[in-house]
């Protein structure tokens, strides 16, 4: 594993990103409150994962975290640096230090370039290397992600999901990125394939210092890959922990029924143990329910949920939780 | 095992033996399906589990008929209920979709039609199939959507597709498929588009659904973690063939073949916080217009040797229920786990 210290690497403090679902006449007539109030820390050479159902805003926040979406309200403050309002060649050093990796590894890649074009182009915008140098380090990179050098002058179409993918990885580090998003990176992959992209992303993480946000919905893996881990429900983290102590002792009800949902793959266990299935469909993001977010579905539910917004405080070291009840 | 005797309780319904579907696609012949054998029995819980390109859902379909006109199937027999259903013409085989067996899909978004109600996806099934008037359908399909769990249906009756969320409308789906009272369930892939919260709603539905309506159901699947609490039996297809196939903890316990074994190393292990390196299964799935002529698998396994490349091994009994099509016996790959040699290629 990476050496671990805790220097903060990303930081956001009260992080907004509001939606505006306009009217006929383009008035403001309502927001998506993707992501509501966020405060969370990214430590150099982590990997946190991110989960939740989908809709819950964690892609969001991935993307407004790197400067890709504008925030509305709160901070992102990267590497001792409030990169919050930061603009056009301000912004841009940023940009190189935090790249981005998709889920869609088909749509993610231009089909009219050959892959030489698709890495080379990052490494031309952002660096000031020679043709020669890049020329050089393309071949490199390709290496390092498990692809042969001849590969560089097919298309996309020639290649499968996870190779795609492979070279999704190669185009992000080819600006020597600091921080990786993996934007759900393995969820259009099969079993099999997804084995080979996790642990060469475990590989380039110990190779070049990299840290990751790992946003997923699979939560094995995200067990499996993450140092710690953020529960999101709509628009709010609900708790933070190290990921075997998130998934031991989970505080927040939500977690504990997101984590009993998770498909075990061991019959005899799986058939013994009881599920807390949670009842109904994560709220609309439009309509967000009073107080605390998840009393609509939660089975502890007390009046006072109802009423105040529970907030995230620490209850154990390290164990980050937001509920009234636990 | 109590599995056991589930499976021996059962009265055969469905018998697959030696299929084989193949496409023409711009003069090119893409072998799907290269000689498939499953059987379902009554109370079956059967999971086809594989990877995209593995033929599951094409064999399914071949089951069903429901392929274009440039797939053409063959098979040493497929018998449903003592009909063989080569020998039907299109249209016999029409009628017995939806009666005898139903089939729902992946994705939920798309299998509604967007300007209907609800209601009337329900009651035109209703009406064709069971001949039913529109206020007998109409009180069938409230009944319909209650079993499948939604709340309060006779408003959601008259809603459209896109007021349901996902997990919605695949009850939705489940519903109009049980309207026939059908005595095979057919479902290929029907979580892999949901959260696992919705997952294990529907997947507990299901199971549910399978002891209330007396159904067998076909679970079709790439995730080996879904089918470990539903199913009872599982099939592992890989190129077009099915490599293992066995009682559900035959298959998770005491694995035969080394594509099983490989894809069960592949994923996570939930339940220890042990952070073991993923054995990742090297290359990729074999192409279906020019399958190997030997064992598919054999590009990517970690045993192979000539002998697997030659020909299609047959398949080895193990016990009464399990067997697997590979040239090793378990105590010959055991060995080579052992000793470290795992490559049996002679160089």
């Amino acid at each position: 594993m990476a050496e671990q210290n805790n220097q903060i690497l990303l930081e956001t403090k009260d992080l907004q990103k509001h939606f505006p679902i306009k009217d006929f006449f383009g008035r403001k007539k309502q927001a998506v409150k993707a992501v509501d109030g966020i405060t969370f820390q990214i430590r150099k050479g982590e990997t946190f994962g991110l989960v939740g159902e989908s809709g819950c805003g964690k892609s969001t926040l991935g993307r407004t975290l790197i400067r890709m979406y504008e925030p509305t309200g709160g901070q992102i403050i990267f590497d001792g640096e409030d990169i919050t309002k930061l603009e056009g060649a301000k912004l841009q050093p940023y940009h190189k230090r935090m790249q981005i990796i998709f889920q869609d590894p088909y749509s993610a890649l231009d089909p009219h370039h050959n892959v030489e074009e698709i890495i080379r182009e990052p490494m031309s915008l952002y660096t000031n290397a020679s043709k020669s140098d890049i020329d050089e380090q393309i071949v490199e990179l390709l290496k390092k992600v498990g692809m042969k050098a001849d590969d560089m002058y097919k298309y996309a179409y020639e290649f499968s999901g996870g190779q795609r993918q492979r070279i999704g990885i190669a185009r992000a580090l080819a600006v020597k990125p600091e921080f990786l998003l993996c934007d759900e990176p393995i969820s259009a992959l099969d079993v099999s394939i997804q084995a080979q992209v996790v642990n060469m992303l475990e590989d380039l993480q110990e190779e070049l210092g990299l840290t990751y946000l790992f946003v997923a919905h699979d939560l094995s893996m995200v067990r499996h890959i993450s140092t710690r881990i953020g529960v999101m429900y709509l628009g709010k983290v609900v708790e933070i922990a190290e990921s075997d102590e998130l998934y031991d002792r989970p505080f927040h009800p939500y977690t504990e029924a997101l984590l009993s949902a998770i498909p075990v793959a061991d019959p005899k266990l799986a058939r013994s143990s009881k599920r807390k299935i949670i009842k109904g469909d994560l709220p609309s993001p439009m309509d967000v329910p009073g107080g605390c977010r998840f009393h609509t579905r939660c089975p502890y539910a007390k009046p006072e949920c109802s009423q105040m917004e529970p907030p995230l405080v620490e209850r154990t070291p390290g164990h980050f939780v937001a509920c009234h009840i636990r | 095992m109590d599995e056991n005797k589930m499976t021996q309780a059962g009265e055969r319904l469905l018998t697959v033996d030696n299929l084989k579907t193949t496409f023409m696609i711009h003069k090119t012949k893409v072998e799907a399906v290269r000689g498939a054998s499953i059987h379902v029995d009554d109370g079956d819980i059967l999971a086809v589990v594989g990877e995209s390109g593995s033929g599951k859902s094409v064999l399914m379909k071949s089951i069903m008929g429901l392929l274009p006109e440039n797939a053409q199937t063959t098979a040493d027999s497929l018998v449903y209920m003592g009909r063989n259903l080569l020998e039907l013409s299109a249209d016999q085989r029409r009628k017995m979709r939806g009666k005898e067996f139903a089939m729902i899909f992946q994705d939920p978004m798309t299998a509604l039609n967007p300007l209907k109600k609800i209601g009337a996806h329900l009651t035109e099934v209703l009406m064709r199939y069971r001949k039913l008037n529109k206020k007998q359908a109409r009180e069938e399909a409230i009944e319909a959507l209650r079993k499948v769990g939604i709340p309060s249906p006779e408003k959601r009756l008259d809603q459209y597709p896109h007021e349901f969320s996902g997990g919605m409308r695949q009850r939705v789906l489940i519903a109009m498929a049980l309207c026939c009272k059908p005595k095979l369930l057919i479902a290929d892939e029907p979580t892999t588009a949901l959260d696992v919260t919705i997952q294990a709603q529907i997947l507990e539905l299901l199971k549910q659904l399978r002891d209330e309506e007396k159904m067998s159901v076909v679970l079709i699947t790439h995730d080996l973690g879904v089918v470990a609490s539903l199913s009872n039996r599982i099939s592992v297809m890989y190129g077009g063939l099915i490599m293992e196939e066995g009682l559900t903890d035959e298959i998770f316990y005491a694995p035969k073949h080394p594509y099983t074994r490989a894809l069960l190393h592949a994923i996570p292990q939930p339940t220890t916080g042990v952070k073991e390196r993923l054995e990742a299964i090297p290359g990729m799935a074999p192409s279906l217009t020019n399958p190997p002529a030997g064992c598919p698998f054999a590009e990517r396994c970690k045993y192979a040797c000539e002998k697997c490349e030659a020909a299609i091994p047959a398949y080895r009994q193990y016990t009464k229920t399990q067997r697997a099509m590979c040239v090793f016996t378990e105590e010959e790959l055991n060995a080579m786990d052992k000793e470290g040699k795992a490559d049996g290629r002679t160089e």
